[in-house]
């Protein structure tokens, strides 16, 4: 059992999750993704609660799963973790370290902040210019607005030709 | 009807519009024009069924019987579905589902941006996470009803026969009856006559541009809400419910 004089405090334990990949992109942590949206001590017990990227985005109960384990595997075994539907997750959260660490793995990183214009707005504005993450060209082309897992996009790029993900913002 | 019966009712039509459509978007799984659209109309299926997990399950504990979304999806029978006659309706061809997906759509996104205001926080909570993905599925869908429209001759009449032929299911979403206006009265969702105008607006503006004629106002079929489905739905639930109903409680 934990005692509070053996249980580590919340940023070490933020630290080790900063280890847990994403099982969808395992370029980036579940920190880096802002999945992981609190994490505190309810007396003994540590609850971390994680919010899903997508209401049907299968790999929440993975991600959940990885989380206990890789907890239990630094020794905590009173934890706890919980989902949380609100405020919902927002490309917003991805850290500076995450945008850095997609692009680097071929996925091109949301480009504007959510939560803009309305759709109805939205609707009749050109569609954003973003750059191929292999040769940083912006002459690059949408093939379709769902790619792999429902948070990336389709692109090509019509300069080194090669067809890329786009990570979009929500 | 009790204020829960009602709210239970309510939770049943949110989360039965996004499962049936769901498992229609779901038939197309290996079957689309494109390897593009496979994976597209499949991640819109995934959202939908996402989001049917969280009424339904909401709507179980409204209820207080002990059934959860997979009880309330697997074990009960046509006559007992909330869901609108538009999203049971068959596939038909590729401008049939886009047309029939921008309807509702188009619907959905101005029905969960209202209920984002919701007194009821669980409800507002939910319709906030599903508005930013049903803001995508609206650009996609507008953006085929445009592209097939204002396409070539073969696509612009098969779009054109679509609009046409599910216009009389999209009078059923802007009526109310009286759970709708007891969740008005509670403020927990808006009233259904109140999103008829903004639709119509997006409606008029995408026909044109997309070269397609938007049918006048006419006989609207109904009966959804109240579980008066099409001949259809039973056939959607022999194949979504048939694993439960042959091996009960089988789990993987």
């Amino acid at each position: 059992m934990t005692s509070s004089l053996t249980r580590p405090d919340v940023e070490q334990v933020r630290t080790w999750l900063e280890d847990v990949p994403d099982p969808e992109v395992p370029a980036v942590s579940v920190m880096d993704l802002g999945i992981v949206r609190d994490v505190q001590w309810s007396g003994d017990e540590l609850v971390v609660a994680i919010t899903p990227t997508y209401s049907g985005c299968p790999a929440t109960s993975v991600i959940a799963f990885d989380i206990e384990a890789a907890l239990r595997a630094r020794g905590l075994d009173r934890l706890r973790v919980e989902r949380r539907l609100s405020p919902p997750w927002t490309t917003d959260w991805i850290s500076q370290e995450g945008r850095r660490k997609l692009e680097a793995y071929g996925i091109a990183p949301p480009a504007e902040n959510a939560g803009g214009p309305s759709v109805f707005d939205r609707l009749l504005r050109k569609p954003l210019v973003i750059a191929c993450p292999r040769c940083k060209s912006e002459n690059t082309a949408r093939i379709s607005e769902f790619g792999s897992t429902p948070c990336k996009a389709q692109y090509r790029c019509d300069d080194c030709l090669e067809p890329f993900d786009y990570f979009k913002c929500i | 009807m009790s204020g829960q019966e009602a709210l239970f009712e309510y939770l049943l039509r949110l989360g039965d519009n996004a499962l049936i459509l769901g498992h229609r978007l779901s038939e197309w799984c290996g079957h689309s024009p494109a390897l593009e659209e496979d994976l597209a109309l499949s991640n819109v299926a995934l959202d939908l069924i996402g989001q049917t997990q969280l009424w339904l399950n909401l709507a179980g504990e409204v209820e207080g019987k002990g059934r959860d979304a997979d009880k309330l999806a697997y074990l009960r029978d046509a006559r007992d579905f909330r869901n609108l006659l538009l999203v049971e309706q068959p596939n038909g061809d590729f401008a049939a589902t886009m047309a029939r997906q921008f309807y509702f759509d188009a619907w959905h996104y101005l029905l969960l941006r209202d209920l984002t205001g919701s007194k009821n926080a669980r409800i507002a909570e939910i319709a906030a996470k599903g508005l930013k993905e049903v803001t995508y599925h609206l650009e996609r869908s507008q953006e085929w009803v445009l592209r097939l429209g204002d396409g070539t001759e073969e696509s612009h009449r098969r779009m054109q026969t679509a609009v046409d032929d599910l216009w009389m299911y999209t009078g059923e979403m802007f009526e109310s009856d009286e759970v709708d206006q007891a969740m008005v009265r509670e403020g927990i969702g808006p009233d259904l006559s109140s999103l008829h105008e903004p639709w119509l607006g997006l409606m008029r503006s995408t026909t044109d541009e997309a070269t397609l004629t938007l049918p006048q106002p006419g006989w609207a079929q109904r009966g959804g809400k109240r579980g008066i489905h099409s001949e259809h739905l039973g056939y959607i639930l022999a194949d979504l419910q048939f694993l439960q109903r042959a091996y009960p409680n089988a789990t993987w």
